[in-house]
Parts: structure tokens; sequence; C-alpha cells
């Protein structure tokens, strides 16, 4: 019972509980963890016989002079900035218009969503085919407005935004859903009250909707960074399993498959890894002070 | 007037921005049911002069996509449930327990939601290796038989079901072990279904892991299976589409149906981040 105070034989009642959780996530989530805080200081390991000979700063050395790394950086932060303000905006804008119609409401939303449930690989095969340069389905409509073809999975300055397109289209339907819900939390009676002071619609969008849906606002932007600096299936699909061309969509993840899966250097894909977890940490960090100190409720 | 013209409006952006957002898939069917010569027409062809419905069967023959499909739902089936069974026992210790350590192990697991998958992947698979399962079901199966994830959503569940069910199920002498399957599961049926819906869609369209962990044909799953299909089929675009369609109906479905419980899931679950 909640009031009472844990005993032994309270503690060993809840650990039964606890124990197949705890048994695969100790396992599998916590241990891993720890090994690869541990396995980025590998420098010279034994994989079949987990024997390490050698322990160093080398492998976070090699990433940082690593002209493909620095690359996956870059691109990851790319996608980014392509990818979350534009999710951002589209979605706030659908679920203002949504929230404001009645007849057909549903149906919209259902379609919106659509893509958030289909296997990423699979639509990316079917996106691979629309942004094919010759019969592809997007130049063919690009031509009806004279732009010549353009080989959108071929040519390294148009990967990128192939890529792009593609996540902003797959990850709209989420944002939407969140932004559909904060909206309902609004009370009805701040636009009432504003009304009464004789805002316009504009004023009440900037003054009330805006603010009171910043937190919203600002877990959708924050998720939607933390989701898009772990860029992978995407990639991997469209490109065919490749990086893209000249490596123009090789991201952190990429990265860190190739020097894993391919090029088996565990210790150097670790610290990638490793990376990637400071950065995610950076973004949750400021994610705490940021809403503590600027989002209202 | 001017409200009209608003609405009219509003229906409009929606109505073009809901086809864009269907294009791919009706040009995925499309494509699906057309003859090879039919798929490289320009201007395209939206409605096939005769569906070709046999793509269907033959691109589910080029490939075991019976396996693969096959190894989907099992892979599917086994971590949701066992998800869910371990998920449901930890949550109900952490909501209606008092025991030594609770703060501890649960502000450390919830550290945990933060790290990267992506990071665990390289120390799994050498623990996996060292189980000797690498390339086997187990592999696919046993390191997502627990979500911390699950665990602090139904938590959250669990402690809004009032305390006095407790003591009346206590006064009558029912077992926690009782009260859990036999109270606050049915109670908590629509939260459940909600995050039993997203685990499978979850683990259905899941990619890197499977890619990572299998070698052998006979151990892929969907996505993998159609990855690899992609270099078989070429530019034969016709089944390459049927072969993404029937990857992706089965969640389709499951979305029609089950629609509600998604939004709600997504709803309750998104917001916590």
């Amino acid at each position: 019972m909640l009031n009472e105070k844990p005993t032994l034989k309270s503690t060993g009642k809840a650990l039964l509980y606890l124990l197949p959780m705890l048994v695969i996530t100790i396992i599998f989530n916590i241990y891993p963890i720890l090994k690869s805080f541990i396995m980025s200081f590998y420098t010279k390991y034994d994989f079949f016989k987990d024997i390490v000979q050698q322990w160093g700063w080398s492998n976070f050395t090699y990433i940082f002079h690593d002209p493909d790394f620095l690359l996956a950086v870059k691109n990851t932060l790319i996608f980014v900035v392509g990818v979350v303000p534009l999710t951002v905006i589209i979605s706030l804008v659908v679920a203002l218009l949504l929230n404001k119609i009645k007849w057909l409401s549903g149906l919209f939303r259902t379609v919106y969503f659509l893509p958030f449930v289909t296997s990423t690989v699979a639509i990316a095969q079917v996106w691979h085919w629309i942004y094919n340069s010759d019969y592809g389905l997007l130049n063919y409509f690009l031509g009806l407005f004279g732009v010549s073809p353009i080989a959108w999975l071929e040519s390294p300055k148009y990967a990128m935004l192939a890529l792009i397109i593609m996540s902003i289209w797959k990850s709209l339907g989420f944002n939407i859903v969140l932004f559909l819900v904060g909206l309902n939390n609004i009370n009805e009676r701040y636009y009432q009250a504003a009304e009464i002071d004789g805002a316009n619609a504009w004023h009440q969008f900037t003054n009330v909707t805006v603010p009171l849906l910043s937190p919203i606002t600002f877990l959708v932007s924050v998720n939607g960074v933390i989701g898009s600096f772990k860029v992978f299936d995407q990639i991997f699909a469209l490109f065919n399993g490749t990086p893209g061309p000249s490596k123009s969509a090789l991201t952190i993840v990429y990265y860190l498959y190739q020097k894993f899966y391919t090029e088996w250097k565990y210790g150097i894909a670790a610290a990638s890894g490793v990376v990637l977890f400071f950065m995610i940490l950076l973004v949750t960090l400021i994610q705490m002070w940021y809403s503590k100190k600027h989002v209202h409720y | 007037m001017k409200v009209k013209v608003a609405m009219v409006l509003r229906y409009v952006i929606l109505v073009l921005g809901a086809i864009i957002m269907l294009m791919p898939f009706l040009w995925m069917v499309s494509t699906s049911l057309k003859t090879q010569p039919e798929t490289v027409k320009i201007p395209p062809i939206w409605i096939p002069k005769q569906l070709q419905w046999a793509n269907y069967v033959e691109a589910f023959k080029a490939a075991p996509f019976a396996r693969y499909f096959l190894n989907s739902v099992l892979v599917t089936t086994i971590t949701t449930a066992g998800q869910l069974f371990t998920s449901i026992l930890a949550a109900f210790a952490f909501s209606r327990l008092n025991f030594y350590g609770k703060n501890i192990i649960f502000v450390i697991f919830l550290g945990t939601m933060m790290v990267p998958g992506e990071m665990l992947i390289i120390p799994n698979f050498v623990t996996l290796s060292k189980f000797h399962m690498i390339d086997t079901y187990w592999a696919l199966i046993v390191p997502w038989l627990a979500s911390f994830f699950t665990v602090f959503t139904l938590k959250q569940n669990f402690q809004s079901v009032p305390d006095q069910l407790y003591y009346a199920a206590k006064i009558d002498g029912a077992s926690d072990w009782h009260f859990l399957w036999h109270v606050l599961v049915p109670i908590s049926k629509s939260t459940i279904t909600a995050v039993t819906v997203l685990q499978v869609i979850g683990s259905w369209n899941a990619f890197m892991w499977p890619l990572i962990v299998t070698n052998t044909e006979n151990l892929r799953t969907l996505p993998v299976g159609l990855q690899a299909f992609t270099t078989d089929a070429g530019t034969n675009y016709a089944l390459l589409m049927a072969a993404s369609t029937f990857v992706i109906l089965p969640m389709v479905i499951l979305y029609i149906f089950l629609q509600k419980y998604i939004i709600a899931g997504i709803s309750k679950t998104g917001l916590k981040g």
C-alpha cells in the first residue's frame, strides 16, 4: 500500500515484480550504456576473445581528424536545420486549420497521420521511384513548370534535399497530433476575453495561441532535433545502402554503422556514439534550462 | 462573407495538403498494377488500362516474402507480448508497492531513456555474440522484451486508478497478483491498447537492428527483406511497388481500425517527452 513504509518483505515482493524487466534492461540497456563509454577508449581490441590490449583517447582524436566524421556531423546538422523548423511550422499551420473545421476533420487527420505508421524502408522505395530522374513523378511535375529534370538521388547537390523532403513528409502527422492536443488544452475563455478586448484574429493568434502553445512547440522542436540527430533508416533505404552520392547524406549514425558493421572498428564506432550521446545530452539540457526560463504556461 | 471565404480557404489548403500526403501511396499502388512499359510512360498514367494483379503474385514469389512476413509476425508478436508482460509487472511495483531504492531505480531508468538506442547497438551485438545468439531469432527478440518507456507510461496510468479500489480488493482478500490482473489491467485497457499498438508499429517497421543481427535470408524481417529485394528488382518498379505495398498494408489496416488508440497513445506519451 502506498502509505506504508518500505520493509524487507515489501522490497522482496517488489523485486519479484521488477525482476523480468530488470534482467532485460540491465543486460541490454544499462550495461551497454556503460560499456559504450568504455569501448570508446579501446584502441586495440580482440572482439572474438574479448581482450583489450590498449586503451586511450586515440579513437576520439581519430574521429575529430577524420574528414568523414566531420562531414557526418555537418550533414547531420544540415538535416536538422532542414527538417525541424519546416516540420514545426507546417504541422502547426495544419493543426490550426484542422482545429477550426468540423466537417471531414477526422478524415484529414487520418490522411496526414498515415505516413507515420508506414515502414520507412518501404515508403523510401516509393520516394526513390518518385525521385527517379527520367520517369519520376516529381521531375514530371516540375517539368510542367519548365524545370529541367533534376538528378535528385544521383547529384550530391540534391541528395540531402531529397532526404529532407521525404523526412518532413513522414514526420508531419506525429507533430500535428501533438499540436492538436495543445490547441485543445487552451481554454476557450482566453479567446473570449481577447475578443471582448477587441483583439482581431491575428492578435488572438500572437497573444493567446502562440504563448499558450509554446510548451508544445518547444517539445515538438526538441523531439524533432533529437530524432533528426539519429537519422539512419531513411538514408539506407533511399540511397540503396549507401550514404548518398559522394557521401552527401553521410550522417553520424550512418558513420557509426559503417565503422561498426562494414569496417569492424568497434572503438571508433563507439566513440562516434559517445559524441552523439553528448550532442543529445546538450539539447536535453538546453531544453530543461529553456523551458524553466522562457516557456509560458 | 469574410467568414465563408476563410472557411473555403481552409478547406482548399487542407485538401491540397492531403493530396500531397496521399500522393506517394497512390503512386505506389498505381505503379504496382502497371505493366513494365506503362511504368515509364510520360506523361504518367494513374489508372493502368488493365490492372496487373499478377505483379503481386510475381513479387511475392520473387523473394521469400512469405518467410519474411512470417518472421515479422513472429518477432512483432513475441516482442510486443513479452514487453507488455514485463512492463505491466514493473509498472505495478512502481505504482503500488513501496520498496527500498524505488526512487533511485526510477531515476536511473528515466536517465536511460535519454540515451540514443543507436549507441547501444555495438555492445549489444558483442553481448549477443557471446551468447551465440547473433543470426538467430533470439537476437531479434530478447533485447526488446523490456522497455522502460512502456513501464513509465503504464505506471502513470496505474497511478491514476484510485487507491480505494486497491484497499477494497485487499479487504475482499484479493492478492496483489489478482488485483493487478483482474482490476488494474482491465481498467487500464485503453492505455494498454495504445502502448501495444505503438509497439506493434515500431517493431514491424524496425530496420537497423534486424539488419545488423541477421545474415541468413531465412531470418530477415519484412523491411530487411524488402531492402535486399530492391537489388534484385533493379528497375522493375512495378514489382518493387507491389512488394512495398504488402509491407505497408498490414500497418495501414491496423491504423485504420485502431486509429483512436494510436492517437491517444501519441498524445499521452509524446507529450511527456
